[in-house]
């Protein structure tokens, strides 16, 4: 699957901001408001989510502010359908 | 005049015979805007100071270079209501040697008259002083150049350090009355550029709410409190600074005005929904401890019922006389609720300093009726907790929390349990507030705390309520 540069969400308080580009194996780089708490919460969750999606190369960069597991999933899943071209709520 | 205590403020601290190691006091009624702290401390490093107690009502995001003149060693000791910002940032990172001791504003005024605190040199900031001292914290002349209302916390100070510098921007011709400070209480007076930017009195803490979620829970605290069976002519109260809790007093408006009841009197730090309310007839009198705003200082300022307290007189648990002693209903706001009802003000879910004591656990202890208000979850931080990170109000003094998914009543509160089921208000068990927010949220990884003290919590009567450790 090819990926291309791509982002989702934004940078407001409850939200986390989503960018996906080429990478090799999956590379999450995380800075979030509530790292001490949920940092590795929250990557396995961005991890998981790509994995579903078939996505296991690319470079991820997210910035969190206090987002929920519902909204990173949404967040993760837009910039992938963004980056891969593959649109995963039509098929 | 014969007589003058002007000063330049070198001379009052060369004057006042400040030692180092000494005890040296500020209020906090500028909040945001405050600009005595800096300027006396850079003066008090210039003249080489060291190892000094700064014992302020309260600090915050403005008092950040205090962060330089504790690594070199000006300031070695704080006490103070609460911390914000970088300061409060890099104590909880381990900045100083000494635990920061954390008082409530009653517990402070206490501490202060019965000598547990014992200030050397107060250095007050008054927005009129004459010659002599008699200071206040607006200005009647043509040059006033800042206000900020009540000078409350700055009352004790005034009446126990041993030499009292009052710092104005506006020295007006004798006698300054009404005047809040006394001149027999002061030493010298010392006049500045400016004490304050009063346009910051309202920020920080406070903020006027339009976020829906927080007008949802103002509505629900505001039925509580119309069916809490403490809602009858001649009730009194007070409310936090918390988006919700202040939204709180419009709905309670809007009752008082349709069931024909007023109030006697409104309490605390002071806004100008308080100061609404008052002038339509709807409360009685005004006790201001703090004025939370302009509109607040303006009135205290003109209006002869509304009263300027000191913080002994606001909120001590030591004296009968205080003003808490006869009120009927607190509405507060928190960081964390547990679910024994113990709450945090004053650190945050990742462990760093954020806040204040305040008068959280003065009201919620001494009050009839007690009422918090806070939402399940901040983002992804609950509010709603298995233990709080840090005990501020023990829950024994809290009987009521408002979230948005239910209202818990404490169990020592059965018959407000009942009223308020009788209203058709949802009346929830705390513990499964608590279970709902971590079916959200998951469990949190523990917090990296170090082995150091950084802060400790004093209860009101001068015990000591919970310590902080540093975060690594």
């Amino acid at each position: 699957m090819e990926i291309k540069n791509a982002v989702a969400g934004t940078l407001e308080s409850g939200d986390i901001m989503i960018q996906i580009g080429p990478g090799k194996g999956l590379d999450i780089n995380l800075k979030s408001s509530v790292e001490a708490q949920f940092g590795s919460q929250i990557r396995s969750l961005i991890r998981e989510t790509l994995s579903g999606l078939g996505i296991t190369d690319a470079s991820v960069n997210a910035v969190d502010k206090g987002a929920l597991d519902c909204t990173i999933r949404a967040r993760v899943t837009a910039a992938a359908v963004r980056a891969s071209g593959v649109d995963v709520w039509k098929d | 005049m014969r007589n003058t205590k002007l000063a330049t403020l070198e001379d009052a601290i060369v004057k006042s015979g400040l030692k180092d190691g000494m005890t040296i006091s500020f209020h906090h009624h500028f909040r945001g805007g405050d600009k005595v702290v800096n300027l006396v401390v850079d003066k008090l490093a210039e003249m080489g100071f060291k190892n000094l107690h700064l014992a302020a009502s309260s600090l915050s995001d403005v008092h950040e270079p205090l962060i330089e003149h504790i690594r070199n060693g000006v300031i070695s000791k704080i006490s103070t209501s609460g911390l914000r910002g970088a300061l409060a940032d890099a104590i909880s990172h381990g900045l100083m040697a000494e635990p920061v001791i954390f008082r409530s504003h009653g517990g402070r005024g206490s501490a202060i008259a019965n000598g547990r605190l014992h200030i050397d040199v107060a250095f007050l900031g008054a927005s009129s002083s004459d010659e002599l001292g008699n200071a206040c914290g607006y200005s009647r002349s043509e040059n006033a150049k800042s206000i900020c209302g009540s000078l409350g916390y700055a009352l004790p100070d005034a009446r126990y350090a041993d030499h009292v510098v009052v710092i104005t921007d506006d020295l007006v011709s004798y006698p300054n009355v009404p005047r809040s400070i006394s001149a027999a209480d002061v030493e010298s007076v010392v006049v500045v550029d400016s004490v304050g930017d009063s346009s910051k009195i309202s920020a920080g803490a406070i903020r006027d709410s339009k976020n829906p979620r927080d007008i949802l829970l103002a509505k629900q605290a505001a039925k509580v409190v119309i069916n809490s069976g403490y809602f009858k002519e001649g009730f009194s109260i007070q409310t936090g600074t918390g988006g919700a809790s202040l939204a709180v007093v419009k709905y309670i408006r809007e009752s008082m005005i349709e069931k024909g009841i007023k109030a006697s009197f409104a309490l605390g730090g002071i806004t100008a929904h308080m100061v609404k309310l008052h002038e339509e007839g709807l409360i009685g009198k005004l006790i201001d401890v703090q004025s939370f705003d302009k509109v607040a200082a303006e009135s205290l300022k003109n209006d002869p019922s509304h009263q300027e307290v000191s913080s002994v007189e606001y909120a001590s648990g030591e004296h009968l006389g205080s003003a808490t002693h006869a009120l009927d209903i607190v509405i507060l706001s928190a960081l964390e609720v547990d679910v024994n009802f113990n709450v945090n003000v004053l650190v945050g879910s990742d462990g760093i300093i954020r806040g204040a004591i305040g008068g959280h656990q003065d009201t919620a202890a001494d009050s009839a009726l007690s009422i918090i208000v806070c939402p399940l979850l901040r983002g992804r931080i609950p509010c709603i907790v298995p233990k709080v990170t840090t005990l501020i109000t023990p829950g024994s003094g809290v009987d009521v929390v408002v979230t948005e998914y239910g209202i818990a009543v404490n169990p020592s509160r059965p018959e407000i349990a009942e009223r308020l089921k009788a209203a058709g208000l949802n009346i929830v068990d705390i513990q499964s507030l608590s279970d709902k927010a971590r079916s959200i949220i998951g469990t949190p990884a523990e917090l990296p705390f170090g082995d150091k003290v950084v802060g400790i919590v004093m209860n009101r009567d001068g015990s000591v309520l919970d310590r902080i450790y540093n975060i690594v």
